[in-house]
């Protein structure tokens, strides 16, 4: 990778398949190593490979020391072989150069004797390097085993004398890196008496022939935990496969920077015996530059070794939500409790594999987002993996199939021959002390804390000028703090935002907004903060940071915050405890106002030494504080003073002595706070906010509220937000939240960046603490220069343009020039608007206004006549209108801009929203509704197999430019009966779209989605859109390896309907970055000729594409642009339904008011176009194609240099070109290959059927690697016969075994997939009106209403047709079904979430949370406890006993279609004693759906006298 | 912010206008107070745009959303503050300004054309401001002693002075007519703007501690030279008197006159001077030469004169009802408009080139003319070429000529003070308001060629703050 460019490995990803096969009764065997490899082979999908087919990701296997084995190749090779246990085996990748080699032996060497332990001897492991691929070849290390004799040491003891040796020799191997391993080969995988590891960079499938131990008679275990690996990013590295030394990981810790800053801040805490309290040599315990799930392997064996059982130590890193679960035993709770105030969690989507070569277990994060199913066997085995089905295992051999739910363990314990359950364990662990007594002696709540008295309300005059000084505007106080303290929430706003980035800002914004939030992508999955919000906590302790080796009652002494928002009161009681176990400390954040631009540096290193010399006099909570401001004194900006302090403390290892809170004026908006909390802080008072808004409600401005309800619900509102903000980025907990730097800086100063804010990306450097003290010296005269009193605040401008605000692209001149260019057809006019907006000489908004088109001068190509430039008509088939839903804009909008790109040749986007099945037929005229690009998003609505097949490009939307990690939201009153209709919904009932799609929680899932939508429509080509961040490009390179043809990279700057302001603005990032980095690493990793680009958000001129092709975009949307050319006038109204020019509304009258013609669109289009050719023939290029990725070609503005903030802005990063042949696509993008899909049978078995002939039967084995079966046969149902499929039955496919992933997705009508044997995750995925049964196979011996029979996510936006389920199915079932019905034996957590149709019935248990945001549809609960009403998510639906004669037979048919399919004999239980039974049902209403039928009821009744019976909706069409 | 369905729900509701006939008896304003819920429903109607194309409209960026919401809440106060912190005199803009905001509503994107009756709200908010005595003197906290000289006490000098004596600057407003308020004393009849509210906005000036020097011509009692020696900077707010002339045969006969000194002779009477009887319409027919405003407000004048017949000529077409292609929104749109004059009665002739004046023993008698059409000429340019046949001849007693400025009447200041001047014939300043001469200023039409009220005050107020940042950057 070029090292000048925007690529940071750090931020590479990985996700993969995991598992193992164990003998419970710890009997050694082949057998478990080979099944374990099968495993393995059978996993394979789930990894990945990069440019070069043969070199995989990496896989490996962790199996128990095979002593016989050992012992014979140790007499082999003369050593004198101790007994079992009484030697360690080392796994050593070494460099290849043999002096290098010997150097880092010797290393190894010198540690084993410091240690006092005894070297027996290496051995060359032997490998077969035909089985990997000429990258992995390249970078073959030496692998050699190394072992170690104990001396004078018990086993346990000895395993941690190990870990103290591989420590050192890492440790000092880095620091002679340069001299004796420049490349980094050096690796231990593993060393240790107990386990070791066989991994290396290649396909799964190769490990067993790789290396040839494997295939030895001698090489027996008990227990072998296998992993394969799919990376994000294809820089090829043998250490990073999997298994480290003791997990497997699937999934991703989101808030891995924060727990390493954590672990060094524990620096001076850390201390235990065990490791001769010389822990400091050992340090850095988690090594930089290693993937997050080594960086979890390092904490867990660290916290393991030191004394805690891997369970145990699992229970700390990965707790289950435990806060708020009345489930659990309170000792249980008073663990985790406890344990919190040793360490924060490790917060992630993660299923975790571990062993310690005794135990074996997994256990899964409290969100279970990463399947985990197993199977034990009569002869007792265990088989655990990401998907069942991966060993064939006959049916009567099966005891149980099971899967881990959230927050689970499950335990193998070889040494006493048993499986221990998740209650057992924890419940030994939560015993072992009297955590709870200990809590309720030493940890403070705040009520405990005694009052002081308040501090003084500030008058008027003191009000403003503190508002001015911290840099309030009107528009602050009108469309944030007014709003936040009467409605308790954010605001929300609409559009996107178009001003300048903070470090292009002339506006002195503060340094808040200098950073961009950061959110979670494909790798790892947003959460839903509203619905799954029992998933998420913001409790956080304050006060020191106990010794986590330690167990004692003094540890967890520490003051109970529920949430990190304090009011003024709250803060001036603690800032007044003075006698306790509490001993804080104001420190003054003011500095002398002064023009010394050093002012600034000087006053945050005097803070941070007041901080230490704080610490030293034993203060515990430190206080920062910037009251008191005045004529002479300035603030230093919060988030400096704060994150100084932290930084400084941490690389002093005496952070976790004190607790950090923030009291200062200058936080005012979610985001803001949210910034101090990432950074480090316990708990932030935004004093002059809640000041604020308490003001505005003693004026009276707040309606009748007052003082202390205003500003209670402003502190609702922020403590909303942050819920928004860490869900966002996937993270549960305020406690990994804080400190986890979770954001970008744009255009701060690398500096800056390295000394006070550590590890927070910064990519074009620039501003510095001179600059910023300016800025604070111009909003500090502001407050206390010479001519303000009695003004205004100023006007601010971010949201709504002002002419005296912040500077907008679109503003009045813009928009008119744009309309009036194209509704006149007039090119001068159009001339104009570009003028206006390509010109930032006076105005700098965009980072693109920093560059130039660089036509060489005479040195570099000539430029061309335009006649010999390619023509218009070829260039606008590279735009594209951007995602709009039918819901969100109008009908007549949405179908202007489809005839006008399908009149281009362009394409235009469905959005989320599905499409009316008349546009899929031509116009009379020949004009075209039909969108040529249909979105898949999270709500999948009208996702059907008809809609897919009616496409050339199918989009999988990830996030959004203008709310990326969040999910959307359809207002009820924009929902007519059109619109429900096409959504299959309910007409006015608001939809939600979840932040993550529930069937993509990671980089293969999101693999398994693209060959989904590529078997029902094998033409099309699958995009996926990313937004703009650091780490894109990694992401995009994952996408390019999922199969995808292209991918899109959208800027912040795009539009919404609806999204909170603060996610508007400081989410996200501008799409120069993402893209350039996007080329940089696909170029490098030699994937961009898989992918098609495409960039948008923010798009508006010719020269805009012209920057962005040169940046490495082939294809171009612009949806802002396109909406003005039809009349919108940006009045960012999108979210009230009251657009007054008909666009962003559903309101007839309003819509009677659209204007806009396609022709428009065209104009606009063709002049962009025709400003690329201008563009083009200047530069020298004739064809577009060439001028792709030609960075080369762009230079820094000379003009930008002279502003005083963009001239320190380093543009290299962007404009650094990747070394890599290949620069663009010159085809279509890639297709996922299709040849091996099960599908290509059935339909050749069932050609005839499709076209009318008899109905077919078809019988056929299938294997776990056989996924997406019936999607294939679907597309090609839909194609032929559209939505409404075939009569039903026509084609009858019998399966038997286990089916892959996606079983049935979007199976269409007509066709009955029935499978004998088991499925994954996604059965019914989209299902579109077929019918789907998955039944235990007739051999098997155990009950099926208690074990697994399919996986996670099944259903998942369903729109029609029939399941019938016999056995338990996973989370997430049946989410956002709106059509389908189905009957299941129990359920897991999350169960029918925000279902809007169609009828479960669920015979047996459920998880929790029930129904959440259920709008619409049935539910029946079958279920004899009498405690569904706890695990029901009440917020909108009610529960009812089973009563109208109707909806009995419903019922009672919909159960003997189950008994009929699937034989159940639970199902023919109930129905043997209906009448009994029937006492047991529980119906699930939602409120909304109820309002409805009864408003249609009534309806019905006005209208007709004919008696119906009740309504039955989900009736297939 | 508003009410978001305000403009769905509610229809626009204009100020009403007195009776006609009411009207013509008196000279007192055309227009009606409204009642207070109808003008807070009337603000409510407003969208609180995102891109507020009014504000960009108006040439002051008065924050029209934000106090269209604070009258919509009833904040009458905080609307009031919001608007003065734009508009020193939003009295009289609400009075006399054309509206360009209203032309950029949004809701004037469409056909039916019902923005935001912006212009009335603004009235309705300054008018309770005084009433309830919000609208008080602010001198300043303390005095610069820096010394400004204000040529010219229209909208632009005023405002000019009143922002710069906010500043703590010693400001004397001089002028060559007896009282102070150029064109909104002298030009404008009292049925748009009567002479109270100036009176009531002058008090306040004077209570702020502004000097107005009225009756002081420059250039004769004192140099200009001189008068910019005895200040710190000088601002010229002259405006653009000089009256564009007819040049055709029969120009000199009585009866013939410019429309400004027929206005101001109208509007002394008021102030109790005579009438002089050649400008007096009384028993006569009266032809108006030219279709602007200040033809429109001559033509009011003379039917409340007492004229027998009243007749409005322009040599353009009449434009459109509604808005040609080529001038879309939000353009200012260039339709046929009538003003509350011309609802009063007589009549408008459209396209008529005006070929000489007929007298009688010295006196007018008759206007002749040729109906015309326009033509695009060589150049590219609209010209009018005659229609064959098409003379008319129209009997008149009084013409008025209403056909535009041709720019400041400067005397010897151009030369005295190194003026520069533009090819029009206006003060040539850059960007900052400054002339070629150092500490020399100019705002208002004297240096943009007659305009609206609305610049005037724009101008007046980036005038001020342009001759602080001089004060600031040279110390005393």
């Amino acid at each position: 990778m070029h090292p000048g460019g925007l690529h940071d490995p750090s931020l590479d990803r990985d996700a993969c398949g995991v598992g193992f096969v164990a003998h419970i009764g710890g009997n050694k065997s082949r057998e478990i190593l080979e099944q374990a490899l099968e495993v393995l082979r059978r996993l394979s999908h789930r990894a990945a490979t990069g440019a070069d087919p043969e070199t995989g990701d990496g896989a490996g296997i962790l199996v128990q020391v095979p002593h016989r084995f050992f012992k014979r190749e140790g007499l082999r090779l003369g050593f004198d072989m101790p007994h079992r246990r009484g030697y360690g085996v080392g796994m050593v990748f070494l460099p290849p150069d043999p002096v290098r080699r010997r150097a880092c032996e010797r290393v190894l060497e010198e540690a084993i004797a410091e240690e006092g332990q005894r070297l027996l001897g290496w051995r060359d492991v032997p490998i077969d390097p035909a089985q990997i691929g000429p990258v992995a070849r390249a970078v073959l290390p030496v692998i050699r085993q190394v072992y170690v004799a104990r001396r004078r040491l018990v086993p346990t003891a000895f395993e941690r004398r190990l870990y103290v040796i591989r420590k050192l020799t890492e440790n000092r191997v880095r620091e002679r890196a340069a001299e004796i391993d420049p490349d980094g080969r050096f690796h231990v995988a593993s060393l240790s008496a107990e386990t070791i590891v066989y991994k290396g960079l290649l396909l799964p499938a190769r490990l067993g022939a790789f290396y040839r131990d494997l295939q030895d008679p001698d090489l027996v275990t008990a227990i072998a935990v296998v992993h394969s690996r799919f990376s994000t990013n294809t820089f090829p590295t043998w250490d990073l496969a999997q298994p480290l030394r003791f997990i497997a990981h699937n999934g991703e810790i989101n808030t891995v920077q924060g727990n390493r800053n954590w672990t060094n801040a524990r620096k001076s805490q850390l201390s235990s015996g065990k490791f001769g309290g010389r822990i400091d040599r050992l340090f850095p315990i988690i090594v930089p530059g290693k993937s997050d799930s080594a960086q979890f392997d390092n904490m867990l064996e660290l916290l393991h070794l030191g004394g805690r059982g891997l369970p145990h130590a699992m229970m700390m890193m990965i707790p289950e939500a435990w806060e708020g679960n009345p489930d659990l035993e309170p000792e249980r709770i008073d663990f985790y409790r406890y344990a919190a105030t040793l360490m924060e969690p490790w917060d992630g989507p993660a299923a975790i594999v571990f062993s310690d070569g005794h135990l074996v277990g997994a256990t899964l994060d409290r969100n279970g987002l990463r399947p985990a199913r197993y199977l034990v066997t009569t002869d007792d085995r265990v088989i655990l993996a990401s998907e069942a089905g991966v060993l064939d295992v006959p049916p009567h051999m099966v005891r149980a199939r099971g899967r881990l739910s959230p927050g689970r363990m499950f335990l193998i314990d070889t040494a006493s021959g048993r499986i221990v359950d998740d209650e057992e364990v924890k419940r030994e662990v939560s015993g072992r002390f009297p955590y709870g007594r200990w809590l309720r002696d030493n940890v403070f709540e705040l009520p405990d804390v005694p009052a002081a008295e308040d501090p003084p309300t500030p008058s008027a005059d003191e009000l403003d000028r503190q508002q001015r000084c911290f840099g309030y505007t009107l528009e602050d106080l009108r469309l944030l703090l007014a709003p936040m303290a009467e409605d308790g929430k954010e605001p929300v706003g609409s559009m996107g935002t178009d001003t300048p980035v903070a470090a292009l800002s002339d506006q002195a914004p503060n340094l808040f907004a200098y950073f961009h939030q950061l959110f979670a992508q494909v790798t790892n999955p947003p959460i839903d903060p509203i619905r799954e919000r029992l998933v998420m906590t913001l409790d956080t302790n304050l006060g020191p940071d106990g010794n986590t080796f330690e167990e004692t009652p003094e540890q967890c002494h520490s003051l109970h915050i529920g949430a990190p928002v304090m009011n003024n009161h709250q803060l001036h009681a603690i800032a007044c405890v003075t006698d306790g176990v509490f001993d804080p400390t104001r420190l003054s954040l003011l500095y002398p106002a002064s023009g010394d631009p050093d002012a600034l540096a000087a006053a945050v290193d005097r803070l941070c030494a007041a901080a230490v010399e704080a610490v030293d006099e034993g203060r515990n909570i430190l206080i920062l504080s910037d009251r008191g401001v005045d004529r002479d004194h300035a603030p230093i900006p919060s988030l400096l003073g704060l994150s100084a302090v932290q930084q400084h403390l941490t690389r002093l290892g005496i952070r976790m002595q004190a607790g950090l809170v923030v009291e200062t004026a200058e936080a005012r908006e979610v985001h803001d706070v949210a910034l101090l909390l990432g950074f480090g802080a316990a708990a932030v008072n935004p004093y002059l906010a809640l000041d604020t808004a308490r003001a505005l409600a003693a004026a009276g401005q707040l309606g009748a509220l007052d003082p202390d309800e205003a500003e209670r619900r402003t502190i609702a509102a922020i403590v909303d937000g942050l819920l928004k903000v860490m869900s966002k980025m996937g993270i549960s907990t305020m406690q990994s939240y804080r400190g986890a730097q979770i954001f970008e800086a744009v255009g701060l100063d690398r500096d800056l960046i390295d000394r006070h804010f550590t590890g927070t990306p910064s990519r074009l450097g620039g501003i510095g603490l001179a600059e910023l003290h300016r800025e604070v010296a111009e909003r500090h005269a502001r407050g206390f220069g010479p001519e303000q009193t009695g003004a205004d605040l100023p006007a601010g401008g971010h949201y709504q343009w002002r002419p005296d605000g912040e500077r907008h692209k679109w503003n009045p001149a813009t928009i008119a020039a744009l309309q009036a260019a194209v509704s006149l057809d007039s090119a001068a006019r159009f001339a104009e608007y570009s003028r206006l907006v390509d010109d930032e000489d006076g105005a700098l908004c965009t980072l693109r206004g920093l560059l130039e088109l660089d036509d060489g001068g005479d040195a570099a190509v000539p430029p061309v006549s335009i006649d010999e430039v390619e023509p218009v008509a070829a260039i606008v088939r590279r735009f594209a209108t951007g995602a709009m839903s039918f819901g969100s804009i109008s009908a007549e909008a949405h179908e202007t801009l489809a005839i006008a790109m399908n009149r281009l040749g362009g394409k235009s986007n469905s959005g989320e929203g599905g499409e009316e099945e008349r546009r899929y037929q031509p116009d009379d005229n020949g004009d075209s509704r039909r969108s040529a690009i249909k979105q898949v998003a999270s709500g999948r609505f009208g996702v059907t197999a008809n809609y897919l097949v009616n496409a050339d490009e199918l989009q999988i939307k990830i996030a959004q430019g203008a709310k990326p990690g969040e999910g959307g939201q359809l207002p009820g009153h924009k929902i007519d009966e059109r619109i429900a209709r096409v959504r299959h919904s309910t007409p006015g009932v608001t939809l939600v779209s979840p932040p993550p799609h529930h069937d993509i929680y990671s980089i293969e899932d999101l693999k398994q989605l693209v060959h989904d939508l590529q078997s029902v429509n094998p033409a099309a080509r699958i995009s996926v859109k990313l937004v703009s961040q650091v780490g894109v490009g990694t992401v995009a390179a994952g996408v390019a390896k999922s199969g995808a043809g292209g991918v899109v990279i959208a800027g912040y700057e795009g539009g919404t309907g609806a999204s909170p302001l603060s996610s508007l603005k400081h989410a996200g990032l501008p799409w120069e970055l993402g893209l350039a980095e996007t080329q940089q690493v696909l170029v490098a990793n030699r994937l961009r000729d898989r992918v098609r680009v495409q960039v948008d958000g923010g798009l508006r001129t010719g020269r805009d594409v012209v920057v962005a092709a040169l940046l490495g975009a082939e294809e171009f949307g612009m949806a802002t642009a396109s909406l003005i050319a039809t009349g919108c006038v940006m009045l960012r109204k999108c979210h009230l339904n009251t657009c007054s020019v008909g666009i962003a509304t559903q309101d007839p009258a309003l819509r009677a008011r659209f204007t806009g013609q396609p022709e428009q669109v065209v104009a606009f289009f063709l002049f962009v176009a025709e400003e690329v050719r201008r563009l083009m023939a200047r530069l020298g290029f004739r064809r577009f194609e060439d001028m792709v990725g030609r960075v080369d070609r762009l230079r820094p503005r000379a003009g930008a240099a002279r502003h005083w903030k963009a001239a320190r802005l380093d543009l290299s990063p962007l404009l650094a070109a990747p070394d890599g042949e290949v620069r663009s696509c010159p085809g279509d993008g890639q297709r996922v290959a299709l040849d091996q899909h099960i599908d290509h049978e059935l339909v050749r078995r069932a050609e005839e059927a499709i076209d009318g002939g008899p109905p077919v039967d078809i019988e056929l084995p299938v294997r776990n690697i056989d996924r997406s079966v019936g999607a294939l046969l679907s597309g090609e149902v839909a194609r032929q016969h559209g939505s409404h499929g075939l009569p039903d039955d026509t084609i009858r496919v019998r399966l038997t075994g286990s089916a892959g992933q996606g079983f049935g997705a979007f199976l269409a009508a007509g066709i009955t997939l029935e499978l004998e044997g088991e499925a994954n995750d996604c059965v019914g995925k989209g299902l579109s009106g077929g019918r789907v049964i998955v039944r235990p196979s007739r051999e098997a011996t155990f009950a099926p209403e208690e074990n697994v029979i399919v996986g996670n996510t099944c259903l998942y936006g369903a729109t029609a047709g029939e399941a019938f389920l016999c056995g338990l199915a996973g989370e997430r079932f049946a989410v956002r079904n709106s059509g389908a019905r189905a009957v299941v034996e129990g359920v897991g957590d999350h169960g029918c979430e925000y279902m809007t149709g169609g009828v479960v019935v669920v015979l047996g248990p459920t998880g929790r949370n029930f129904a959440a945001g259920m709008s619409g549809g049935l539910a029946y609960v079958f279920e004899r406890e009498h405690t569904f009403v706890k695990r029901c998510n009440l917020g909108t639906v009610e529960l009812a006993s089973v009563r109208e004669e109707s909806e009995l037979w419903l019922l009672y048919a919909l159960i003997e279609d189950h008994v009929r399919a699937t034989a159940s004999p639970l199902g023919n239980r109930i129905l043997d004693n209906w009448e009994m039974m029937l006492g047991h049902f529980v119906k699930v209403l939602p409120l909304d759906y109820k309002r409805v039928l009864a408003e249609r009821r009534a309806q019905r009744r006005a209208t007709t006298a004919r008696p119906r019976l009740a309504i039955v909706p989900g009736t297939r069409p | 912010m508003g009410k978001p369905t305000g403009f769905l729900e509610l229809a626009r509701v204009p100020p009403a206008r007195r009776d006609r006939r009411e009207r013509l008896a008196d000279w007192n304003e055309v227009y009606l107070p409204q009642a207070e819920q109808v003008t807070r429903e009337q603000a409510a109607r407003c969208m609180d745009c995102g891109v507020p194309f009014c504000q960009s409209g108006c040439p002051l960026g008065n924050f029209i959303p934000d106090w269209n919401d604070l009258v919509y809440r009833g904040r009458w106060r905080a609307a009031y503050e919001r608007l003065a912190a734009t508009n020193n005199f939003p009295e009289m803009t609400g009075r006399l300004c054309p509206a360009p905001c209203e032309a950029a509503c949004v809701l004037a994107i469409d056909r039916t054309a019902a923005p935001v009756t912006i212009e009335h709200i603004e009235h309705e908010i300054i008018e309770r401001a005084f009433a309830e005595g919000w609208v008080e003197p602010r001198p300043p906290a303390s005095e610069s002693g820096r010394r400004v000289a204000i040529v010219g006490s229209g909208p632009a000098g005023l405002a000019a002075a009143q922002q710069l004596r906010r500043a703590g600057h010693r400001v004397t407003v001089y002028d060559a007519d007896e009282r102070p308020g150029g064109m909104l004393r002298y030009g404008i009849p009292d049925f748009k703007m009567e002479k109270w509210p100036l009176e009531r906005r002058l008090a306040q000036l004077e209570a702020e501690g502004i000097d107005f020097r009225c009756g002081v011509a420059i250039g004769d009692a004192i140099g200009w030279a001189e008068l910019r020696a005895e200040h710190d900077a000088l601002l010229l707010a002259v405006g653009a008197r000089r009256a564009r002339d007819l040049d055709v045969p029969g120009r000199e006969l009585d009866g013939v006159v410019m429309a400004m000194d027929y206005l101001c002779a109208q509007n002394r009477a008021i102030a109790g001077a005579a009438l002089p009887p050649g400008l007096d319409a009384a028993g006569k027919r009266v032809i108006i030469l030219g279709g602007g405003d200040t033809g429109s407000d001559c033509h009011g004048t003379a039917l409340r004169q007492g004229a027998v017949d009243v007749r409005q000529i322009q040599l353009w077409p009449a434009p459109p009802s509604e808005r040609a292609p080529d001038n879309p929104w939000p353009e200012w749109p260039l339709v046929f408009r009538t003003s509350s004059s011309q609802e009063e009665g007589g009549e408008r002739d459209f396209a008529i080139l005006t070929r000489r004046l007929r007298g009688e023993g010295g006196r007018v008698r008759a206007l002749e003319a040729a109906r015309i059409d326009m033509a695009i000429g060589p150049d590219g340019r609209k010209r009018p070429i005659e229609q064959p046949g098409g003379e008319v001849v129209v009997p008149a007693d009084l013409v008025v000529l209403a056909i535009g400025f041709a720019g400041p009447e400067l005397g010897t200041a151009a030369a005295e003070l190194g003026v520069a001047l533009d090819p029009r014939g206006n003060v040539a300043v850059g960007p900052d308001f400054a002339t070629a001469a150092d500490g020399v200023f100019a705002a208002g039409d004297a240096m943009r060629g007659a305009s609206l009220i609305v610049w005037a005050i724009a101008d007046g107020r980036g005038a001020a703050r342009a001759i602080e940042r001089y004060l600031t950057a040279r110390p005393a």
